[in-house]
């Protein structure tokens, strides 16, 4: 067990109240994604409140982990998420998509601190995760110690690559994207990129929800066998249930002992998880709920 | 005459001048910028000889990112290093950096505001006998439009070593146009340079004479350009040369008062006439200010095989043309394009 009956719990509540504000900033917002948002609360959830080191009185701290958001289009569960931990007022998440609002409808780092970095346009995130983790891994600890808390990304001295065993104290790179954006070149470059370089402080995420905004992921354009893909690209790559939080957290923990590849968690999600009237519904990929749709989402969600 | 503050090459109308493509002069200031700051890194996508990356691969090799031929994953890497702190150059041939891979720049170098540097080489039609595929002519306008992207065409291989140290000390995105062929290093170590500054090569024998017409040029042309005002000088017309090595941000102040003072404007540039460079000019002269303005670039076409000079002289951007154009404009004749 990675976690406690205690931690998962709290996690669930967590996930609960994402859920529910995701389905708040939709539906005043009047456009936007709900299936990818909806399913991906509960890894949200395990990130921002058990997985990654970071401070939301500090986005930008340097020895945080960092998360990358490929498929921008998600937002508003990263939103939620970040408000929940504290980034920001919950009720901002009301401005999304507004004129003047911080939360833009596809994540601008420069308009909202927490985020790492810009996205939406797909299948480039996996990349910019890739380069956060070259550039951390080819800081030299005598820039700084990593255990002594010195550690100082832009007051690094050339040379030698991190020790194996100095991984766990440096900042750890996680990248979610989608399984949809396995149809961008891009991607594939990016994986060929961070298996050359063994990028063990990598690990990328993939929302497994088998659909995208034409349809079914394996009809649109087949991605099977994506693990064994992977693999030939030389990472190291993991299954779980998106929706166990245990089991998705002692995947992360099994990703972060590796030391010589960046590692895949493929996430088996339910499209519009926690809403089961749309669970599994590619039509929900880029709608958001009417004011009378969102009552009912928030009931079922308040019955899980 | 020439304007001596520019501290140009004793030999500059000399044969003997001395010739080098501007790219070499990213090999030499990738380098320079490579000591003077350990944030540095290059990234390069299988070009690394022909790009002159490999000095810097040499000099800093755990510093030299060899992406192979994946333009959009160098622009997308850089930008994730940049986020470490980084300051990423990344170079290959202008046709895919920024022709390949424009949407990772846009959405995650200058959106997201990483001080990525971008370098094309290879631009324009001096490129030669690769032709048309890898002639770059678009890439000017495409850079100038992004906000907050800086761009600039340095004239000789000296000016392009000072651009590179420049734009690492920048800060921000930055695009460094290069060229393939080799063209005469007429600028010295002391001729100035800053981000944003036109320099004045040439002017009207006396000071307070006006010239009869200014020529603004960016990149390897503005060399031809020298060679033009002075045979205009030798055919009586004065004229004011200016040097504008970066297209964006425009040095605003010294193109109004060349263009106002002559009353005449002609811009030189290996780039389609359409958003390019003499478009920059326009777009800003347009705005209140009256007078008479040529383009000179490509003319809504591809390039070919050939010689650099074959096609300079093809696409009407030879010293002959250059003077041609000049003459007609005097003349208040307008050239069909």
């Amino acid at each position: 067990m990675a976690l406690t009956d205690e931690e998962i719990r709290l996690l669930e509540g967590k996930a609960r109240a994402i859920r529910e504000t995701v389905i708040r900033m939709l539906v005043a917002a009047g456009s936007g994604h709900t299936a990818g948002p909806l399913d991906m609360a509960d890894i949200f959830a395990a990130f921002y409140f058990h997985i990654l080191k970071h401070d939301p009185a500090r986005p930008d701290w340097e020895e945080r982990d960092r998360l990358v958001l490929s498929n921008g289009h998600i937002c508003p569960v990263l939103y939620a998420t970040l408000a929940h931990a504290g980034y920001f007022p919950v009720e901002e998440c009301l401005t999304l998509r507004k004129f003047g609002s911080r939360l833009q409808g596809h994540p601008e780092r420069t308009r909202l601190t927490g985020l790492e970095t810009t996205s939406g346009p797909l299948g480039e995130g996996l990349s910019q995760a890739a380069g956060m983790a070259w550039a951390l891994k080819n800081f030299s600890a005598k820039g700084g110690s990593a255990s002594g808390g010195q550690f100082s990304i832009s007051n690094f001295k050339n040379g030698s690559e991190l020790e194996p065993s100095a991984y766990s104290l440096a900042p750890r790179i996680y990248c979610v994207m989608s399984d949809g954006e396995q149809d961008e070149g891009n991607t594939w470059e990016a994986a060929m990129f961070a298996g050359k370089h063994r990028l063990a402080g990598l690990t990328a995420i993939m929302d497994r929800n088998n659909i995208q905004i034409d349809g079914n992921t394996e009809e649109v354009m087949p991605l099977e066998p994506l693990a064994e893909k992977y693999r030939a690209f030389n990472w190291r790559v993991l299954e779980v249930d998106g929706h166990d939080l245990d089991a998705f957290v002692g995947a992360v923990e099994e990703a972060k002992a590796v030391s010589d590849a960046p590692t895949l968690i493929i996430a088996h999600t339910t499209a519009g998880k926690g809403v089961p009237e749309i669970e599994g519904d590619y039509r929900w990929h880029g709608k958001p709920p009417s004011a009378e749709e969102g009552e009912r989402f928030l009931a079922q969600i308040q019955r899980t | 005459m020439l304007d001596l503050s520019a501290k140009l090459s004793q030999k500059i109308f000399s044969n003997d001048i001395e010739t080098a493509p501007t790219r070499d002069g990213f090999g030499t200031g990738s380098v320079e910028a490579g000591e003077k700051d350990a944030r540095v890194v290059v990234l390069c996508a299988d070009l690394a000889e022909s790009t002159r990356a490999e000095q810097f691969q040499k000099a800093f090799p755990d510093r030299f990112i060899e992406m192979g031929v994946a333009e959009q994953n160098m622009a997308t890497v850089a930008a994730g290093m940049a986020a470490a702190g980084k300051i990423p150059f990344i170079a290959s041939y202008a046709a895919f950096n920024p022709g390949r891979n424009y949407e990772q720049i846009r959405t995650t170098i200058a959106l997201n505001n990483m001080p990525v540097i971008v370098c094309g080489m290879h631009a324009g039609v001096s490129v030669g006998a690769d032709g048309a595929t890898h002639q770059m002519l678009e890439d000017i306008g495409m850079m100038r439009m992004l906000p907050g992207m800086t761009v600039i065409a340095p004239a000789d291989a000296e000016e392009a070593r000072k651009a590179v140290i420049a734009a690492a000390a920048l800060g921000e995105p930055v695009y460094l146009r290069f060229g393939r062929a080799a063209t005469p290093v007429f600028t010295t170590r002391e001729t100035p340079f800053e981000i944003g500054k036109a320099l004045i090569l040439w002017e009207p024998e006396t000071r307070n004479q006006k010239p009869e017409i200014a020529i603004f040029s960016t990149g390897s042309l503005s060399y031809a350009a020298l060679e033009a005002a002075r045979a205009l000088e030798e055919q009586g017309i004065d004229s004011v040369v200016l040097h504008v090595p970066t297209v964006k941000p425009l040095d605003t102040g010294a193109i109004l008062e060349a263009a106002e003072s002559a009353g005449r404007v002609l811009t030189l540039e290996e780039h389609q006439t359409a958003g390019g460079f003499g478009s920059a000019v326009a777009e800003f002269l347009s705005d209140g200010h009256v007078v008479s303005i040529k383009r000179l670039g490509i003319q809504d076409q591809f390039g070919q095989s050939g010689t650099p000079q074959e096609l300079l002289a093809r696409y009407g951007l030879d010293v002959t043309h250059i003077i041609e154009a000049a003459k007609a404009l005097v003349r208040d004749i307008v050239l069909a394009a």
